[in-house]
């Protein structure tokens, strides 16, 4: 752009006054009439344009969850949560099972990558901010959070279940805490990143070492911002998919055996209502589960965000 | 330097490298997992169509036709809403703003198979009682010479179409808040002169913003791209899933992520393999967009430093 304008500058100023005069005339007799119309009009449209647009996407957004709600809301009561998941015909289907798995497998995850994760970011933004490796580390982080979750699904297949020749709610965690790694890492060194630098100053000159100054006095300042990285994380993979249908699979008794027998969860457990059975019923179940998952998701989300507000406002 | 420093830094690392690692085990894995698709079939896996499991012969080329097909359409459809509606976004005033800014980052939010199921029990109804016929019968666009023939006759709700639409709302989210980023870093004082001289804001948005912020748009563009090249569950419920080749959008088709899906389960011995060779090709095609991104995105960020 800067450019541009230099050469038509330059351009100009090598034209004789009258050239110019004549020039300029003509310009501004054009650019008076038709165009600047013109040029309100487009954009005025593009206004419209994007109104619109805006509307198509929150409306978008209010049209799937309104149909979650009332579809999912007249599902759900005490028995669809407390009974477990039955096969077709048999009365008291419930939920419950597969709630209790995707629990196990969520929070196994977390107990899986939360504390790699936190050290890693800790690296990233402590020790290795500007060097070579820490470059290296933080593409690659941010280039595995883009890496497609059924790519996960499948590498955690050859490397747990065809080992161990068993789906298993253990590999389902292993598979949701890769998806969360780079998650929770980026997000902890953008927080500690955030944490004033007179603060490590001040505990270094007190006589603490680098590692004390790290855990006690930049991670306990960023705590809020750290809780909020594992839970969007967590809310992050609670929905995820594609990689349990590879490794956990899913299954109708309760998830005694996590290690070495396929687990009940909530996605699959949608994905096999919805699209393996032709009943009305089960797809009344699938949306239950539906109901469940979303608001947990949403309200994870919405709370990190008040949360992180308020703390900003401070 | 304390020992317990060296210690501490030294876990923080091995921490932070399995990051590496595990990208690197991703395609070591998969390489090996595929050798026998490989062997057997050559490097004409990747543009033979035929997919036959009872002959155990298998190829590549619906699969990626129909990824490269569905992102098409998803991005063709997401990224004009996406870059008026953050442009917008940014410069609204105070709550209301603020407030749709939120409601489209919940959006992203939303899990994919919340979408997939969406898609199969309302979107592909309507798609088949309404929107199909409209643009078939109605407008008669199956009779137009050249649109005809993209759009093809036959519907059923299902299709390219269909799931392209859902993944251009699944992805409009993300490219948003990248783009929203980009314009709000736009130096106030170079859209302030725009606005000193005359320009509109459209004129302002693509004169001058996004010539400045061109590398971050690219990122983020890039970002929904990766985001659809991979989406398994919102796709798998409503394209179908017929590995053939794609004649029209209103076909039914299969992507790769599709395929994988779909076809694991019962799957064994070779077919297995052919999976895994298909998923080594969506890890390359997907880790090269994000190279890509983050590449950009990286680039503006310095550019950002530089301003400061």
């Amino acid at each position: 752009m800067v450019f541009k304008l230099h050469k038509r500058e330059t351009r100009r100023g090598t034209l004789t006054q009258k050239q110019m005069n004549s020039q300029f005339n003509q310009t501004e007799h054009q650019a008076k009439r038709r165009p600047l119309r013109f040029r309100k009009w487009k954009d005025k449209l593009v206004r419209l344009f994007s109104i619109f647009s805006i509307t198509l996407a929150v409306g978008g957004m209010a049209w799937i969850l309104f149909t979650v709600i009332s579809n999912g809301l007249s599902v759900i009561d005490f028995k669809f949560l407390t009974q477990p998941s039955k096969p077709y015909g048999i009365p008291d289907n419930g939920i419950a099972n597969a709630l209790i798995g995707t629990l196990l497998i969520t929070l196994g995850a977390a107990a899986l990558s939360v504390p790699p994760a936190i050290a890693g970011g800790i690296y990233l933004s402590e020790f290795g901010k500007y060097s070579k490796v820490g470059h290296f580390i933080r593409f690659s982080a941010n280039v595995m959070m883009g890496i497609p979750s059924v790519i996960v699904g499948l590498f955690v297949y050859i490397i747990l279940v065809i080992p161990t020749g068993s789906f298993s709610g253990f590999a389902g965690s292993v598979a949701l805490a890769i998806i969360m790694f780079p998650l929770v890492m980026r997000t902890t060194e953008d927080m500690l990143a955030m944490v004033p630098y007179t603060l490590r100053e001040s505990a270094l000159a007190l006589g603490m070492t680098r590692a004390r100054t790290t855990l006690c006095i930049v991670a306990r300042a960023a705590k809020n911002g750290l809780l909020t990285g594992i839970l969007l994380g967590l809310a992050r993979v609670s929905g995820e998919t594609a990689p349990l249908l590879f490794t956990a699979l899913f299954s109708d008794s309760w998830p005694t055996e996590f290690f070495s027998q396929p687990t009940a969860n909530m996605p699959v457990l949608i994905t096999e209502y919805a699209t393996n059975s032709p009943f009305e019923e089960m797809h009344a179940a699938g949306w239950g589960a539906a109901l469940i998952i979303t608001l947990v998701v949403l309200l994870i989300n919405i709370f990190t965000r008040i949360m992180f507000r308020t703390r900003h406002a401070k | 330097m304390f020992a317990t420093d060296n210690i501490f830094k030294t876990i923080c690392l091995i921490c932070a490298g399995l990051v590496g690692l595990l990208m690197i085990g991703f395609f070591v894995q998969l390489a090996l997992s595929s050798v026998g698709a490989w062997k057997e079939f050559g490097l004409s896996f990747l543009w033979s169509s035929e997919w036959d499991p009872v002959d155990e012969k298998f190829g590549a080329l619906p699969s990626i036709i129909g990824t490269l097909l569905t992102t098409f359409i998803a991005l063709v459809i997401a990224l004009p809403l996406s870059f008026v509606s953050a442009f917008y976004l940014v410069d609204l005033p105070g709550a209301i703003g603020k407030i749709l800014s939120q409601a489209l980052d919940l959006l992203a939010t939303i899990p994919s198979i919340i979408y997939g199921m969406w898609g199969l029990f309302i979107l592909a109804p309507v798609m088949q009682t309404h929107v199909q016929p409209f643009m078939v019968d109605t407008l008669r666009l199956g009779k137009v010479p050249i649109v005809g023939r993209f759009l093809g006759e036959d519907y059923n709700g299902f299709g390219f179409f269909t799931a392209g639409l859902i993944l251009a709302l699944m992805i409009l989210p993300y490219i948003c808040a990248i783009m929203r980023d980009i314009f709000a870093m736009t130096p106030p004082m170079l859209r302030e002169s725009a606005y000193g001289v005359g320009c509109t804001k459209w004129e302002t948005a693509k004169d001058i913003v996004v010539r400045y912020g061109i590398r971050g748009l690219l990122g983020g563009v890039f970002i929904g791209l990766g985001r659809a090249l991979g989406e398994t569950m919102a796709v798998l419920f409503v394209i179908g899933n017929m590995t053939q080749m794609p004649s029209a959008l209103f076909d039914s088709g299969t992507t790769i992520a599709a395929t994988l899906a779909n076809n694991f389960p019962e799957a064994a011995g070779i077919q297995q393999s052919v999976l895994f060779a298909l998923g080594l090709i969506l890890l390359i095609m997907s880790f090269g967009i994000q190279v890509f991104a983050q590449w950009y995105l990286n680039s503006t960020s310095a550019k950002r430093g530089e301003e400061r």
